[in-house]
């Protein structure tokens, strides 16, 4: 059915009236005058699917019990959604999803983030009247970024929407029917076998402990624990706007000091920033796409940061690895120069060296396990953890981060522009480049250094520069969904950019899979705008004038794509089998 | 055990019965019958899913989905047997008795020699005649011990 939402409609919920545009939903118009609906399978992201039956509400239309979350407000009446039908019926709802539910929330990965959990406890549920008709199914450990325990799932099918109709990658969907309906892989084949490219964005959209990351933080306590190894950390650019949801600061906060004291308090001997890594990606990728526009080499060379983007060629564009960057992502650009010219500058044999990354991210996980990522001659990542797990460790250490005293990173490899920092947001990769990029080849900066054509949530934002005569044309795209729309056109011929920077997750990376939980695109936004109050107040706005970036390559690479770069900076793609 | 067609002629038989998401169940049981084993495998699943243009989790998210798709290898032949009301009333279960017995198997399991699987239907209007079973599309009724024997041995020796 068709609604015009330039039609304004009035209804009561709860006795209090509402206007709100034709065809709305009766839980955002109850939102917006204040009424909260529970809910567990709604998701303001995705697609509705009422599949969970938990947001019942009454009217005088119908007199039944209706989904608030996709039933209109064009066809209802008076709304009521605190009835005592209404509150028997939610609770009714949720005995039942319980009953065949684990109820080891002690152990439970998710506990205190569960939305299920939390139902539970808003709707004072004590004793079940029903019994229990839960089995337990072996949890699908096949991969090493995401653990699926599918025994507390419990159908809401948010995972199925960020995995089909977000991303388009139709890894996982639903199977059978009725009391045998569940979610996994076609033909029940592992996962990371599948079209799956290890994104979790289902993980971030699952309400209870169905989906998590790969638990890694127990290995990193040994490590940090072990008086023989010399641990150092280094922080991707979106984790320090995020971590703070998980410490009751507002949302998007800049915990970037705060979190380095509490890194160190941890016991991580040095505590480093990606950051720095970022601003030694554009020196490498500014320069190989000068290179690839001046040698006819293969165009639109596309960014090649995001492990689950990589992944996502890998396996469903193979043909077009060639336009992938060689560069390495700033996390493994990172291991590979903290294992070589850091280790030697300090004495300290790389294998008694751990490299911990702290990522927004789970694909990360599987990334620093890649065979090829050992160019240091032992792996250059050894840990990723997600922004979740430092979250974790932080509080198993008893520490809240609102509390911890503002700390700065360590040296040399802590000190980033804020270009690095930009990293982590859809666009950011782009304005970094551009930023050096257009220094390096007319020899003047740039009036503005705010490339906002770039910035924002649009699908598909496009963008071009002169470069000394030449237009340079530029797209950026996050969300693997938007991204097939690109390559598509790339491969028909129809599109002339020069250079496109794709992120896999909606929104890059402060929207990633290992963000702390029940993120938003409003969340995203806030963080977005997190990272660019960093860059303002960063001392150095582009990469190429970190002095750092300087010595580094003075000391120890010599130049960019020179002969000891592409040794450990750069790196290639393999074509992936997907069943 | 794979689907002995070639995918040449896999995509054959999806072009003789309309290549499109409409004609989708039409195709894939024509498709499961004329598999030796009475189901899609997922090779099969995986070149119709790509010409049809679904996703291969959509795919199994149908052939799933309807309880006449199988995508576990059964029998040579099917004996199907009624179990809806009309039958049940006629003695159905004692039929299922006399199969289980002659075959060794339960109703959804399939002999180790690959020759037959038993598996329940819904009414197929033979009500006068019940209980009935199916096989090969030839519903069969009247049915007696002897009689039921004597379908299995035909086929047995077919």
């Amino acid at each position: 059915m068709h609604f015009d939402p330039n039609k304004m409609i009035t209804i009561k919920i709860d006795g209090i009236p509402v206007t709100v545009p034709s065809g709305t939903k009766i839980i955002d118009a109850a939102a917006k005058i204040g009424i909260k609906i529970p809910s567990l399978c709604h998701h303001p992201d995705l697609n509705v699917r009422a599949f969970c039956r938990v947001c019942l509400v009454e009217d005088t239309w119908s007199r039944r019990l209706k989904t608030a979350c996709n039933n209109v407000v064009d066809e209802c009446g008076d709304v009521f959604t605190n009835t005592p039908r209404v509150r028997e019926a939610r609770k009714t709802v949720l005995e039942l999803i319980l009953a065949n539910h684990p109820q080891d929330c002690l152990s439970c990965p998710k506990s205190g983030k569960c939305e299920l959990q939390t139902l539970a406890q808003e709707y004072n549920l004590r004793e079940n009247p029903f019994d229990s008709v839960f089995t337990r199914v072996p949890k699908q450990l096949d991969n090493p970024a995401i653990v699926r325990d599918m025994s507390k799932c419990v159908r809401c099918g948010r995972c199925v929407e960020a995995c089909q109709n977000v991303q388009g990658t139709n890894a996982i969907g639903y199977h059978h029917r009725s009391v045998d309906f569940n979610i996994g892989t076609a033909f029940n084949n592992p996962l990371n076998s599948t079209a799956c490219v290890l994104c979790g964005q289902c993980v971030a959209a699952c309400p209870v402990g169905a989906l998590n990351e790969k638990d890694d933080t127990e290995k990193v306590w040994d490590a940090i624990h072990d008086p023989n190894k010399h641990v150092v950390v280094q922080v991707a650019p979106a984790v320090r706007v995020a971590i703070g949801d998980d410490f009751g600061l507002p949302k998007g906060s800049v915990a970037t000091g705060s979190m380095v004291a509490a890194m160190r308090k941890l016991g991580f001997d040095k505590v480093f920033d990606t950051n720095f890594a970022a601003d030694l990606t554009i020196m490498e990728e500014g320069t190989e796409l000068l290179h690839r526009i001046q040698n006819g080499g293969t165009l639109p060379m596309i960014t090649s940061c995001s492990p689950g983007w990589v992944n996502y060629v890998e396996k469903t564009y193979p043909d077009m690895m060639p336009n992938l960057s060689t560069c390495k992502s700033p996390q493994q650009m990172f291991g590979a120069i903290a294992k070589t010219y850091y280790a030697e500058k300090n004495n300290i044999p790389k294998e008694n060296m751990v490299v911990v990354s702290i990522m927004p991210c789970v694909a990360k996980k599987y990334e620093c396990a890649r065979p090829e990522m050992n160019d240091s001659g032992v792996q250059d990542v050894d840990y990723v953890l997600t922004t979740r797990e430092l979250a974790k460790m932080i509080r198993t250490r008893g520490l809240d981060l609102a509390k911890m005293p503002e700390e700065e990173f360590d040296n040399p490899l802590g000190l980033a522009s804020g270009a690095g920092a930009i990293f982590g947001t859809s666009g950011g990769v782009m304005e970094a480049a551009l930023r050096s990029v257009y220094e390096m080849v007319t020899g003047k900066q740039a009036g503005d250094l705010d490339f906002v054509g770039v910035r924002g949530h649009e699908a598909i934002k496009e963008a071009s520069l002169d470069l000394n005569g030449t237009t340079v044309k530029v797209a950026v795209t996050s969300g693997l969904k938007n991204a097939k729309v690109l390559l598509d056109k790339i491969r028909a011929g129809e599109a002339d950019y020069h250079f496109i920077e794709v992120m896999c997750c909606p929104g890059g990376c402060v929207g990633g899979g290992g963000q702390p939980f029940r993120t938003t695109a409003a969340i995203k936004e806030k963080r977005m705008d997190g990272l660019y109050k960093v860059d303002m107040k960063s001392t150095y706005r582009q990469s190429h004038k970190n002095p750092e970036i300087h010595k580094l390559y003075e000391d120890f690479l010599g130049e960019p794509n020179g002969h000891k770069s592409h040794e450990l900076l750069h790196t290639h793609y393999t074509q992936r089998e997907v069943k | 055990m794979l689907n002995h067609f070639s995918d040449e002629q896999i995509l054959a038989i999806v072009e003789e019965n309309g290549a499109c998401k409409e004609n989708l169940l039409y195709i894939l049981l024509k498709l499961q019958d004329l598999s030796p084993q009475n189901y899609i495998d997922e090779r099969t699943a995986n070149l119709v899913a790509e010409r049809v243009g679904l996703s291969r989790v959509q795919m199994y998210d149908i052939l799933t989905f309807y309880a006449m798709l199988k995508t576990k290898p059964r029998g040579k032949y099917i004996i199907e047997v009624c179990n809806s009301s009309p039958c049940y009333a006629s003695k159905a279960d004692r039929v299922t008795a006399i199969l289980e017995k002659e075959l060794g198997i339960k109703v959804g399991e399939t002999t180790p020699d690959g020759m037959f699987t038993v598996s329940y239907m819904p009414c197929n209007g033979y009500c006068e005649i019940g209980p009935v079973i199916r096989v090969q599309g030839r519903t069969h009724g009247n049915l007696t011990e002897e009689k039921i024997k004597e379908i299995i041995d035909g086929l047995r020796n077919a």
